[in-house]
């Protein structure tokens, strides 16, 4: 029986309107409603659904960031994962954090931790990547089943379904796997009264990247952070051939 | 030594946590969790079929089996009966996010919580409790409170149902009025009188189930409010139920009563201000969008000035609620509290339900908006479980037994 590695990022609530920043070098934090990334709810919901199937032993939930990450580990503790890991990133490295830093986070937490499965989200809906799940497998040389919409493990292999732009594509691939939800994979559910106690109970690691022989140096530099242009109000046509001629003046065809 | 003893005082202050009015600022962190996932639940289960629930006089059935899953329809009762196994805080944080999305729903978690359990948790056997509690704690089924009769209300110790002893059963007769949850509800808690000498002394509370034979159920009344609720007369006409059947000891009736009220006013505190938070959010809302004078209603005074009463009236019920759920989990006395924070709540609810009318105009009246519909669940928190008039006589009287000599 395995050990499924789960990873839940926080993120700035889905329902905030989102404001960039006065000096445009990122989007105002401070103060904002944060929760788990939607995507990273599934991934915990298809573990726990895995564990409750006996199809694994232990899920443990991994978070990378400075300490109010614990509260998003928490509430994947109340979905029912068993413990939890939380890899402390703050500061200015916590702000350079991409996929490169979290893939190489997991993959070396994978191997230390014995993990069958890894499952993220597909992707954050802040800088909405979709690059971790890949390059952690990548980095790992194990396969992976990405925007799975249906997971089903037979033995030492998972058959994926997987939502690609054509339609479904059904894959199977050997485990050790990583695997990316996608929205259609399951419903996450609300962590129950009686979990949100038992929930305090269960242990939360503390480690840092070092620990993990992880450098947490960034390739990429954010330069500017700018709101999307503001819509402007469309214009009303008469006819195709007048729609045509407007698309040709203003240089769309 | 004074220092030690300073430093255990602190340290009490700090790790009893929810005792002390400082950590009203902050609740502990379970408790976040807990108001979170009520909140997700009312946000996207609950919200959006509100309106159909109300105009439809529709039971939550599904929703309420959710919320039993969930643990939110015994949020007291201890995980070895089935319940949560959480405190009287975390039960008034679950009431109030229901009853934010769902006024009805609020109140028939709350009727269940405080008035079906409550008396069956504190003064039952271990058998009662297995029997009559662990069953409705999953949402399958929900219990009611019979004490109200069409004759007495407020007057509760003029209970004219009777019952008397047949050998080994009790034979009940009488009327009962305003029993909410009454068509939904596999059971009741209900209060009879077995020695009429003995006035309020004289009175019992049975456990029935529901339905049972010489038991029936009036007409569903049409109410203002709270529509998805049932609310109707049990109407019992030589209901026999056996001996083991009656709640606590012969004659603690009134008793129990009164001690159910007292936490059951937390909780329907908890859903006016649920009711009441949902009417600010929708004025608050309204007053972003809404433009007349050439830019957004929320920059006039006027509007500000209702904005703001609304949000002090909301806050300060709040804590008032959480402060009296506070001192009943340190098993403090807080009859007083409790009455003080159903009175403020209640009235808190019908002054924002009126006000957020008045900001959203024309649009407040209308159906379009929930604003009407908040407005007339408001209204019967100054009434059920206590009218506000019967709030203040209670902390009346608590407060001149406090200032006796």
């Amino acid at each position: 029986m395995s050990r499924v590695l789960v990873g839940v990022k926080r993120v700035i609530d889905y329902a905030v309107k989102i404001r960039v920043k006065p000096d445009q070098s990122g989007v105002v934090t401070d103060g904002v409603k944060h929760s788990m990334n939607p995507f990273c709810e599934i991934a915990v919901e298809e573990a726990v659904k895995l564990k409750e199937k006996k199809f694994i032993k232990e899920v443990v939930a991994v978070s990378c960031g400075p300490s109010q990450v614990t509260e998003t580990i928490r509430t994947a503790l109340a979905m029912g994962c068993d413990r939890g890991i939380h890899v402390e990133v703050s500061g200015k490295d916590y702000e350079a954090m991409g996929p490169l830093q979290i893939s190489k986070i997991f993959a070396a937490l994978a191997k230390k931790e014995e993990a069958s499965l890894v499952i993220l989200g597909k992707q954050a809906i802040d800088d909405d990547c979709n690059q971790t799940g890949q390059m952690t497998a990548a980095l790992l040389d194990w396969p992976q089943g990405t925007f799975a919409s249906e997971v089903t493990i037979d033995g030492e292999t998972v058959k994926v379904v997987r939502e690609i732009d054509g339609g479904l594509e059904t894959i199977k691939i050997s485990m050790p796997a990583v695997l990316t939800a996608d929205l259609r994979l399951n419903t996450p559910r609300y962590a129950t009264l009686p979990n949100i106690m038992k929930a305090k109970k269960k242990k939360i690691a503390n480690m840092k990247p070092a620990d993990l022989g992880v450098d947490m140096v960034s390739r990429v530099e954010v330069l500017r952070v700018d709101e999307p242009p503001t819509r402007l109000a469309g214009v009303k046509v008469e006819t195709v051939d007048d729609l045509v001629a407007k698309l040709k003046a203003n240089g769309t065809i | 030594t004074l220092v030690t003893a300073l430093v255990r005082v602190s340290l009490g202050l700090c790790v009893s946590g929810c005792r002390s009015l400082s950590s009203l600022a902050e609740l502990p962190e379970m408790h976040q969790m807990m108001r979170q996932t009520c909140r997700d639940y009312a946000d996207r289960e609950l919200g959006p079929i509100a309106g159909k629930l109300d105009k439809e006089h529709l039971f939550p059935a599904q929703q309420v089996r959710e919320l039993g899953a969930m643990g939110v329809m015994a949020v007291e009762v201890p995980e070895a009966l089935g319940g949560a196994g959480m405190d009287y805080l975390a039960y008034s944080l679950a009431v109030e996010e229901i009853s934010r999305g769902c006024g009805s729903t609020g109140c028939v978690v709350s009727v269940n919580n405080s008035l079906y359990i409550g008396p069956i948790l504190k003064f039952g056997t271990q058998k009662q409790k297995e029997q009559w509690i662990t069953p409705f704690t999953t949402g399958e089924k929900v219990g009611c409170f019979a004490l109200s009769e069409p004759g007495n209300g407020s007057d509760a110790g003029a209970a004219s149902t009777l019952a008397r002893q047949e050998g080994e059963e009790w034979v009940l007769n009488g009327t009962k009025a305003w029993i909410t949850n009454s068509w939904d509800a596999s059971a009741t808690v209900i209060f009879a009188t077995t020695d009429k000498s003995l006035k309020h002394k004289g009175i019992s509370a049975f456990l029935v189930p529901m339905p049972h034979p010489g038991l029936s159920l009036g007409k569903k009344e049409d109410k203002l409010g709270i529509r998805a609720t049932s609310t109707a007369n049990l109407i019992l006409e030589d209901c026999r139920i056996p001996l083991g059947n009656m709640l606590g000891s012969r004659g603690s009736g009134f008793k129990i009563a009164m001690q159910t009220l007292d936490s059951g006013r937390i909780g329907i505190a908890s859903q006016a201000l649920g009711i009441a938070q949902a009417a600010l959010d929708c004025a608050a809302d309204y007053a972003h969008k809404r433009t007349a004078f050439g830019a957004p209603i929320g920059k006039l005074q006027a509007v500000q000035f209702k904005l703001a009463d609304m949000a002090v009236a909301v806050e300060s019920a709040r804590l008032l609620t959480w402060k009296a759920a506070m001192l009943k989990d340190a098993k403090k006395p807080f009859t007083k509290e409790a009455a003080m924070a159903k009175l403020a709540a209640s009235e808190a609810a019908t002054f924002c339900g009126h006000q957020s009318i008045q900001v959203l105009g024309g649009m407040g009246y209308v159906t379009d908006m929930p604003a009407e519909r908040h407005y007339r669940d408001a209204r019967i928190t100054e009434i059920y479980e206590g009218t506000s008039e019967i709030q203040r006589l209670v902390i009346a009287g608590q407060l001149l037994k406090e200032y006796a000599s």
